[in-house]
């Protein structure tokens, strides 16, 4: 049993719950019977290991995949999420672990792909500013915005992707391992940013694998393990108990060290 | 830029970056120019040069084939393949293909001798039939491909023989229809010609229409804190255009002057222009051409940007035919076989759409079926069969696909996708 603490309650109104939810590929199940509860004003981090789900499930809130059973609901409401469109109009935005950026269009088409500004006859300069001022409030280095995505580094594109999914002003705002490729000033400008999403009531889930980007902005921390819920922390949750819950290891070296410092005078001495 | 009043040079957004060189005015506009084409983005540039060479060798051999009235017949001869390029392009920018547009082109002109000629109905029910078939072969082929994900290789290969079928069934065992001399639809595909003046003035229309956009964006620029962009740059593109339009009006004027056929292909192709790069629908192909997930996922309806380019190749295809119909005056078993179907793939790839998704230009149907054009004319001015010219713009095209090829490989070693 994965220790679980509550700490204080979650601010705002429930803005989407996941109940029963499971997704079999083939023969292979990579989700089963997952709860998840988001708030508002409220960032849950995803966290578990390799293969565990975790984007999976983005992707099942995203539109991307069908879950095979099990219910969504967003603002109170049962929905569907049959495409991303439906996702996008509901309210959520998405970046995924692989970006899915167009490389051959350049970064101010990718921004606004999909919700280009005047349809018929497109608003270039209008595009291009908010662009740049997106891409200022992340303190991207990205030396042009008119050359094709193609040739941006792995982590200016991530920049791109994460400033795509906050141009619509999403109620729910999925990050998955946003900060994976990105430079030590422009993580912490994307976790200022969760901070500020956060501020402004929107929730968001954030999936990573630096566990102390996820202990510094998360509420709540949520982890997966084999496609199963491994238990809820709160956001003071210590490394220690992470590890065993995403590893579900009763013993290995960390648990060791812990019980080590903890338990010092009782049960098990090397 | 305007370097000269040091006080306002606040930062532009888009010059905060200081590894970024400043291309300003003409100079460094060229400047970007090559390199762009060094990293393999050529644009127009092959076909242009292509068919400079090719009008050189064909001049040095024959010289009337310079001439102006020849080259009336060829523009002409073109519209009716570029219109149905010009549709080709739709298909190839998502990546996909139509190998039944001669066919449909073939049914087309069927369409209309039937229902004018031989049922006496109005003309434009016929167009409208012929139009309105080619609406109805798109939607079938986005169905299939969009329900059961049917290659558009196959499913529209499948079509290439039912459409034929359909044509040979229609026209019946006479297998030809003569279309009256006197009427409208084949004086415009073969006698109608512009005014002088008219031709001048529409010569003229692109220049002030390009000054005119680039001074609105200019400002606009200016105004957002954006680096304005030169006005030299502006001007000197207008420039060199108006002079090559009116040198080339002045030049066919001197024979029987401008087709009207061949204005409204032009025309046709300036509006696909504006649709492909200045609307959200054709910013949408191009990102479904480019990464179909990714605009999926961008909340893009990718099912019906395809519906959308194979409905509009069908089309043209359709209104292609029609215009061939007009050119020969005549609906015939033979309309659209042989090499339509290639040539009009062959002129939007020549032109320099990619067969790979994702880039072009609805100007490469123009260019290319040009290139095919002289090609073809030169040929028919040596007297050389059909078969040398088959064989001449095959390798016409396959010099078009290396070409193709090669630039996407230097595209992708210097990160321009
Ligand atoms: N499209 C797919 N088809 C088949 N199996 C899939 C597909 N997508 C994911 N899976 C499987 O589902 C499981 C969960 O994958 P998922 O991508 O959600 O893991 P993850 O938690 O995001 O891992 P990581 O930390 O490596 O990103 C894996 O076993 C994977 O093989
Ligand atoms: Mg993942």
């Amino acid at each position: 049993m994965p220790p679980v603490n509550e700490q204080d309650p979650p601010q705002g109104e429930l803005l989407l719950r996941l109940r029963g939810i499971s997704k079999t590929f083939g023969a292979v199940t990579a989700l089963s019977d997952i709860e998840l509860d988001v708030h508002a004003g409220e960032v849950v981090a995803l966290v578990g290991d390799n293969g565990a789900g975790k984007s999976t499930l983005v992707k099942i809130l995203a539109g991307v995949h069908q879950p095979t059973t099990g219910t969504i609901e967003f603002g109170g409401r049962q929905v569907t999420v049959d495409n991303p469109r439906k996702a996008l109009e509901l309210g959520i935005a998405t970046v995924f672990q692989d970006l899915a950026l167009c490389e051959n269009l350049d970064v101010v088409a990718n921004l606004f792909l999909g919700h280009e500004l005047s349809p018929l006859r497109l608003d270039e300069v209008q595009m291009e500013v908010r662009a740049w001022k997106l891409l200022q409030e992340l303190a991207a280095r990205i030396p042009s915005v008119r050359e094709p995505v193609a040739s941006l580094s792995g982590g200016q594109r991530q920049t791109v992707a994460i400033a795509r999914s906050l141009l619509l002003d999403p109620k729910v705002i999925m990050l998955d391992e946003p900060t994976a490729a990105l430079g030590v000033a422009q993580t912490a400008e994307v976790l200022n940013l969760i901070e500020r999403v956060r501020a402004r009531g929107h929730g968001v889930i954030l999936i990573s694998h630096n566990m102390e980007d996820v202990r510094a902005v998360a509420d709540r921390i949520v982890v997966l393990r084999l496609g199963r819920n491994a238990g809820v922390f709160g956001g003071e949750a210590s490394h220690e108990e992470l590890v065993t819950a995403i590893t579900g290891a009763r013993e290995n070296a960390v648990s060791r060290r812990r019980d080590r410092g903890i338990e010092a005078t009782g049960g098990e001495q090397p | 830029m305007n370097r000269s009043s040091p006080e306002t040079q606040q930062t532009r957004f888009d010059q905060a970056d200081t590894r970024l060189r400043r291309d300003e005015g003409i100079a460094g506009a060229l400047r970007g120019f090559v390199d762009r084409a060094r990293s393999g983005d050529l644009g127009m540039l092959p076909v242009i040069f292509g068919l400079l060479l090719i009008s050189v060798v064909f001049t040095s051999i024959n010289p009337v084939f310079i001439a102006p009235n020849n080259l009336v017949n060829l523009l002409f001869d073109a519209a009716a393949v570029g219109l149905i390029a010009l549709g080709v392009v739709c298909v190839l920018l998502l990546g996909e293909i139509d190998l039944s547009i001669g066919s449909m082109s073939g049914l087309a002109s069927a369409i209309v001798g039937v229902l004018w000629v031989n049922s006496g109905m109005p003309l434009p029910i016929g167009i409208g039939a012929a139009l309105a078939t080619g609406v109805l072969m798109g939607c079938v082929y986005g169905f299939l491909l969009n329900r059961f994900g049917m290659p558009s290789f196959v499913s529209t290969l499948a079509g290439l023989l039912a459409l034929l079928g359909f044509q040979l069934y229609i026209l019946g065992p006479s297998g030809s229809i003569n279309l009256p001399y006197a009427s409208p639809l084949v004086r415009f595909g073969q006698i109608l010609i512009m005014p002088d003046w008219f031709s001048y003035t529409v010569a003229i229309v692109p220049g002030i229409l390009i000054v005119l956009s680039g001074l609105r964006t200019i400002r606009q620029r200016a105004a957002a804190n954006l680096s304005p962009g030169s006005l030299s740059v502006v001007l000197a593109k207008a420039g060199v255009l108006t002079a090559a339009l009116l040198l080339a009006a002045y030049y066919l004027n001197q024979g029987r002057g401008v087709p009207w056929m061949f204005g409204l292909f032009v025309l046709l192709v300036m509006i696909m222009h504006y649709a492909f790069t200045r609307t959200k629908w054709g910013r949408s192909m191009f990102a479904v051409g480019g990464n179909a997930e990714a605009a999926r996922r961008s909340g893009i309806n990718v099912k019906r940007i395809r519906l959308s380019a194979f409905i509009l190749c069908s089309t043209f295809a359709a209104a292609g035919g029609v215009l061939a119909a007009a050119r020969l005056a005549s609906s015939s078993q033979q309309a659209g076989a042989g090499d339509v179907n290639l040539n009009a793939i062959a002129a939007a790839v020549i032109g320099g759409t990619s067969l790979f998704g994702g880039r072009g230009s609805a100007w490469s149907a123009l260019l290319g079926v040009l290139v095919i054009q002289a090609i073809s004319n030169g040929l028919t001015l040596l007297n050389l069969s059909s078969s040398l010219r088959y064989m001449i713009t095959g390798g016409v095209l396959a010099i078009a696909v290396i070409v193709d090829s090669l630039a996407r490989q230097s595209r992708a070693s210097h990160g321009r996708a």
